[in-house]
């Protein structure tokens, strides 16, 4: 079922776009106790999905060893970088892939209940997703003893986002499912110990759980075996702007920026922004580097600029956004996406000295390290990416007809 | 609000905040719920709500003044929310805008006098490869031109 106007288009698809028949990887988990899917995790060497590339072995342990009343397992379903739409299509199309990952985690770490944080614009799937609930509930998925496992319930709730991108900062997600604003949380204490309502909680991206099932069905070794050393298995690339087939892309980590540009039929590429508007811009000049967390890491957010595009305009885009979307909680980043986009609008005016611009990208540096969370640490990768990497677009304009 | 109405709002919330043992955590599906009812959460419902979750009405404005997609103040009925990130930007997110406006007769920001129709801007969709995108109410339109996102908001002016 797939409601309005969405199209997802699926190019691809090898491992997690596969046939899946619900519920099959979680009777294959209760018959396993927790070490042995630990174990079958550690050897798959999934890392989280969602950005920060956390390994999910050793996340799920901590919450398993945590001691606590009660556990919670959270899908983050807050989707809301820009450029990044492969949740979307996850959740709409293989949505008994990433409940099958919850009820699993939920039996590796102990937790009674499970969260779907479903980003507010995402309104529109929530009944589908409700629907099933509901089947895995009337199967026995879900609920007391589930599928015979005597002691094992567990059910899962969804919760609407309202609007707000830094929600999906796992800490702001948990403050915001406590009836709070949004705003991020010192760390430590991590939400492994100390999470929703005050206990262990797990924080899992929809891909990483939607990888699970299948890592129990084919064994962690073999999925390790795709990738890099670094970045092992499948990853989906959410790829849109200047190329012939935008769409959903799961390919091996490990796979060169050109390559990519190959497959999705881009033509005249000046620009790929990588990770979304907090990744970095790479230039034609360095499209040999690879898409893994050795080297330029993606929560899956790839977007194509060609050569008609105003990378200076580009820039302004992604700094609006932070200027709108920092909780404004801590000064770098209130304050410093605020003068980060005035000097791009002073660059735009011709209205600038290079002494400023440098004490502006100085201000980056500091932004990075003095910034409570995510956003604020990685606002700044643009705005210094681009000013370094475009210089010659940006600055060197035309003069009087000439150069 | 008349009195009937804010008897009605009252039961509501209570009932609503009584499957969740009036725990803090009921806090933002009430206020989902609130909201897109009666398309602004007021005062009043903030005051009843802090009354049934126990908690200081201030806490409740704090976070409704937090999310975008709650208000205080009333909105249009119809919201129209158009995508103004960088790829629908690209798409042609300006003209899109522009032929909207003349069609409802505001601005991007602003609300219909007679609060039929709120237009906003709204960050990536997670539409970008089916772009351009806007959202009006809760359903998701794609691949837009100036033309059929007329056709669209007609529909609801
Ligand atoms: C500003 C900000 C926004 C984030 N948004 C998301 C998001 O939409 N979805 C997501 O899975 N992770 C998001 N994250 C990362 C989460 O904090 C967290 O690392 C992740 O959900 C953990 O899941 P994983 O280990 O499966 O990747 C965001 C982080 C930051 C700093
Ligand atoms: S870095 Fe930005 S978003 Fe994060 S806590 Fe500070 S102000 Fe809020
Ligand atoms: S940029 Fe408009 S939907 Fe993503």
């Amino acid at each position: 079922m797939i409601p309005n106007d969405v199209t997802n288009t699926i190019h691809d698809s090898s491992l997690l776009f596969s046939s899946y028949e619900a519920g099959s990887a979680l009777k294959k988990a209760l018959n396993m106790t927790r070490e042995d899917i630990l174990f079958e995790l550690k050897a798959s060497k999934l890392k989280g999905r969602g950005g920060a590339g956390f390994p999910t072995s050793t996340k799920w342990m901590l919450v398993a060893a945590a001691k606590g009343d009660d556990k919670f397992i959270i899908c983050n379903a807050d989707e809301g970088e820009p450029g990044t739409f492969k949740d979307r299509v996850l959740l709409m199309n293989y949505p008994f892939l990433v409940l099958d990952g919850m009820v699993i985690g939920a039996y590796t770490v102990g937790a009674q209940h499970g969260y779907i944080y479903l980003r507010g614009e995402y309104v529109y799937m929530r009944d589908y997703l409700e629907d099933c609930l509901a089947e895995m509930r009337e199967d026995n998925l879900l609920g007391d003893n589930i599928l015979g496992k005597e002691g094992f319930n567990f059910d899962i709730s969804i919760v609407m986002g309202a609007g707000a991108y830094v929600c999906g900062e796992e800490t702001a997600l948990i403050e915001s499912l406590e009836g709070q604003r949004g705003e991020p949380r010192n760390r430590p204490p991590y939400p492994v110990n100390t999470g929703l309502c005050g206990q262990p909680t797990t924080v899992n991206n929809v891909e990483t759980l939607a990888t699970v099932p299948h890592i129990l069905l084919m064994g962690g070794e073999e999925y390790a075996k795709r990738g890099t050393a670094s970045s092992a298995g499948s990853k989906l690339f959410s790829v849109s702007g200047d190329c012939d087939k935008p769409g959903v892309y799961e390919l091996p980590w490990g796979i060169t920026i050109n390559e990519l540009l190959e497959k999705v039929g881009a033509r005249d590429t000046k620009a790929v922004q990588v990770g979304g508007a907090s990744g970095v811009c790479v230039p034609k000049s360095k499209f040999n580097r690879t898409l893994s967390f050795e080297d330029a890491p993606t929560g899956g957010s790839i977007m194509i600029f060609n050569e008609s595009r105003d990378m200076l305009h580009v820039l302004k885009n992604f700094m609006e956004f932070f200027v709108e979307e920092s909780c404004g909680q801590c000064t770098p980043c209130r304050i410093g996406n605020q003068k980060l986009l005035e000097g791009v609008e002073m660059i735009e005016r011709k209205d600038y000295t290079f002494s400023y611009i440098n004490d502006l990208k100085d201000l980056a540096h500091t932004m990075k390290v003095a910034s409570k969370c995510g956003l604020g640490q990685s606002s700044p990768n643009p705005f210094l990416s681009i000013l370094e990497d475009f210089k010659d677009e940006i600055f060197l304009t035309k003069c009087n007809g000439g150069v | 609000m008349l009195e009937l109405e804010k008897n009605n709002l009252t039961r509501e919330i209570e009932e609503f905040a009584g499957n969740y043992n009036n725990n803090r955590t009921a806090l933002m599906p009430l206020l989902e719920y609130i909201q897109g009812k009666y398309h602004h959460i007021p005062d009043f419902a903030q005051q009843e709500v802090a009354r049934v979750l126990d908690i200081h009405p201030v806490e409740v404005y704090g976070v409704v003044s937090f999310y975008s997609f709650l208000n205080e103040k009333p909105k249009g009925r119809n919201i129209v929310r158009l995508c103004k990130s960088v790829i629908c930007d690209m798409g042609g997110r300006c003209a899109i805008a522009k032929a909207i406006e003349r069609e409802i007769g505001v601005k991007f920001g602003e609300t219909s006098p007679d609060l039929k129709v709120t237009l906003e801007f709204t960050n990536c969709l997670g539409m970008c490869d089916q772009g351009p995108a806007m959202i009006v109410n809760d359903r998701v339109y794609t691949k837009l031109d100036p033309e059929t996102a007329c056709a669209i908001v007609r529909e609801i002016k």
